[in-house]
């Protein structure tokens, strides 16, 4: 019980971190404005005679995590690190594993409450026609989930370094790699070169693209939780082997 | 409360804490000496669990720090060097945030940061922010988070560091009641904070305890210590040392200073502990003389911490 309490004492202190600065403003902020200009622009949300968000929506959140996940979860360690504080948080009773699910977390309920702020497209798609609210939902989730994925591969960066740019452009990196692998004309490339078609599936396995997909089709599938539970649970258990090698010197 | 036995820490191929062993009981308070770079930090942050050691056992109130953390970090109260604190947080909400990781909950929390922040002398900034705060303030405020759960074990790495003279013995005075109910470790480069606030004092040089002693036993440790200082009028130089000298008590004599017929003379002793028979000797021998002063000296620390660390470092700027 004690360890939720810390998990919870981190959490909120976090939480109030990102809306003490302009950070959680402006992030929300364009992250709105993106999906919101996206979704009825480029994703021909009336062109398309349909009521459903699975393409002019959910189909842009890869691209806009790429970018604004790591921004978040740049500072969580490196500025801890510049600091100082992290002496200070780590001599406290409490746990490494604490601190970092408990600064996860808090990252997590921030990224998940900017999503909760796209509500107006759902409005939206309900009053023009009747859409598979199920399908919105599980879109919704594996949007979640994939900003978890990222989020945990930029806590991990961050505790790499001090430096939040170096964390922000690291974690843009991984992210990007584990984006690419599943992008059509990127396995079609491996196609054409290899010729080996289980090579292309093995590289699409890896991707949160290929994961992220089914999620937003509307298909609930296991797998696709697992995969993106895996990573953010691999990520952060690297965070603390990292965060621990440091103090080791 | 605290022990620390063959503790060492290298970084690599260097080896920055070398071997050391000490204990500090309740009511004690220890300070930590050194030149910069001696490993003081190091081992105040091995103590607290944020390093592990390289080799050696740290117990605090019994419990291992490698083996059993959270009890052992429970009893500490920690203050880093530096004293970072959360910039984005106000006073108040930075030490609840401690506060409650500590595992003090509503009224027993509230309590605990008032009383931190009255002993701090915090009340006006309670509301500011970290990041507006002077070095002072934000000082206080990473002092007022270690000493908030009244932990049993206090360790501080330089606490006064970047206070005013007012604060500075605030401070002191602050740690030498506190050490009456606990134990606590301070590292300092301010020699006479040792004497204002130690009950035992440790010289580390090069990862290694050089010295361990109450501050008077370092002192006594000085060239000057147990010697008497003379300064006559009217007599030569040559005749002050050659009587003085002839002490039965005396070592040697050395003139400090002659000029315009004042001399001033120092007389060693053959051993320590018999300071007063040596004055009283110096004394009997100078009657007849015009005397201005005669003292009796004590011995300072900084001759002692020059003497043990010194030749150390210039050996390794020569290197």
């Amino acid at each position: 019980m004690n360890s939720c309490a810390n998990i919870k004492t981190i959490a909120k202190r976090e939480l109030c971190a990102y809306f003490g600065s302009p950070v959680a403003y402006v992030f929300i902020v364009i992250f709105l404005l993106l999906t919101g200009f996206f979704t009825f622009y480029f994703g021909g949300f009336f062109e398309r005679g349909q009521a459903s968000l699975g393409g002019p929506f959910f189909t842009w959140h890869p691209w806009f995590y790429l970018f604004l996940v790591p921004a978040v979860g740049m500072r969580l360690w490196a500025e801890e690190r510049r600091v100082g504080t992290l002496e200070l948080l780590l001599t406290m009773p409490v746990t490494a594993w604490q601190a970092i699910v408990g600064k996860f977390l808090a990252s997590w309920i921030f990224l998940a409450l900017a999503l909760l702020l796209t509500f107006p497209v759902i409005i939206t798609v309900n009053y023009l026609g009747s859409p598979d609210n199920g399908v919105i939902l599980t879109a919704y989730l594996g949007s979640l989930l994939m900003a978890g994925a990222y989020l945990a591969i930029s806590c991990m960066t961050s505790a790499m370094t001090r430096n939040q740019v170096v964390s922000f452009i690291v974690s843009v990196v991984i992210c990007l790699v584990l984006l690419l692998c599943g992008f059509a004309p990127v396995l079609k490339f491996v196609n054409e070169t290899m010729d080996k078609p289980w090579l292309a599936n093995l590289v699409a396995s890896f991707s949160v693209m290929t994961h992220y997909v089914s999620f937003s089709n509307g298909v609930l599938d296991s797998r696709d939780v697992i995969f993106f539970l895996s990573v953010i649970g691999f990520s952060l258990f690297t965070t603390g082997v990292i965060l621990r090698s440091h103090r080791s010197g | 409360m605290i022990k620390v036995e063959s503790l060492s820490k290298s970084f690599g191929p260097k080896l920055a804490v070398n071997d050391i062993s000490f204990t500090v009981e309740r009511g004690e308070v220890l300070g930590f000496l050194g030149p910069n770079g001696a490993g003081k930090s190091t081992t105040m942050r091995m103590i607290t669990g944020f390093i592990p050691p390289t080799a050696g056992q740290i117990t605090v109130g019994g419990f291992d720090i490698v083996n059993d953390p959270l009890p052992a970090k429970r009893l500490i109260g920690y203050l880093p060097e530096n004293a970072p604190a959360y910039t984005d947080m106000t006073v108040e909400g930075f030490l609840s945030f401690c506060a409650e990781l500590r595992g003090l909950r509503r009224d027993a929390r509230a309590k605990a940061v008032n009383n931190a922040v009255e002993m701090c002398f915090l009340e006006s900034v309670r509301y500011q922010s970290v990041d507006t705060l002077s070095k002072g303030y934000r000082h206080r405020t990473c002092f007022a988070q270690a000493i908030l759960h009244d932990p049993e074990v206090l360790v501080m790495d330089e606490p006064t560091d970047g206070l005013d003279p007012n604060q500075k013995h605030e401070v002191r005075a602050l740690i030498r009641r506190m050490g009456e109910q606990k134990a606590i470790i301070f590292s300092t480069h301010i020699l006479e904070e040792v004497e204002a606030a130690c009950s035992r004092a440790i010289i580390i040089d090069r990862g290694q305890i050089v010295a361990n002693g109450t501050p008077r036993e370092l002192m006594a440790k000085s060239e000057m210590a147990g010697t008497v200082l003379i300064v006559t009028r009217g007599v030569p130089g040559s005749q002050v040392v050659e009587r003085l000298s002839g002490l039965p008590n005396a070592r040697k004599t050395s003139i400090v200073t002659e000029e315009k017929g004042r001399v001033c003379a120092r007389v060693y002793p053959k051993s320590a502990g018999q300071n007063g028979e040596l004055a009283t000797q110096v004394f009997a021998a100078a009657s007849g003389w015009k005397v201005e002063e005669i003292r009796a000296d004590e011995g300072r620390l900084e001759d002692v911490f020059r003497a043990i660390t010194l030749p150390d470092t210039t050996k390794e700027t020569a290197k």
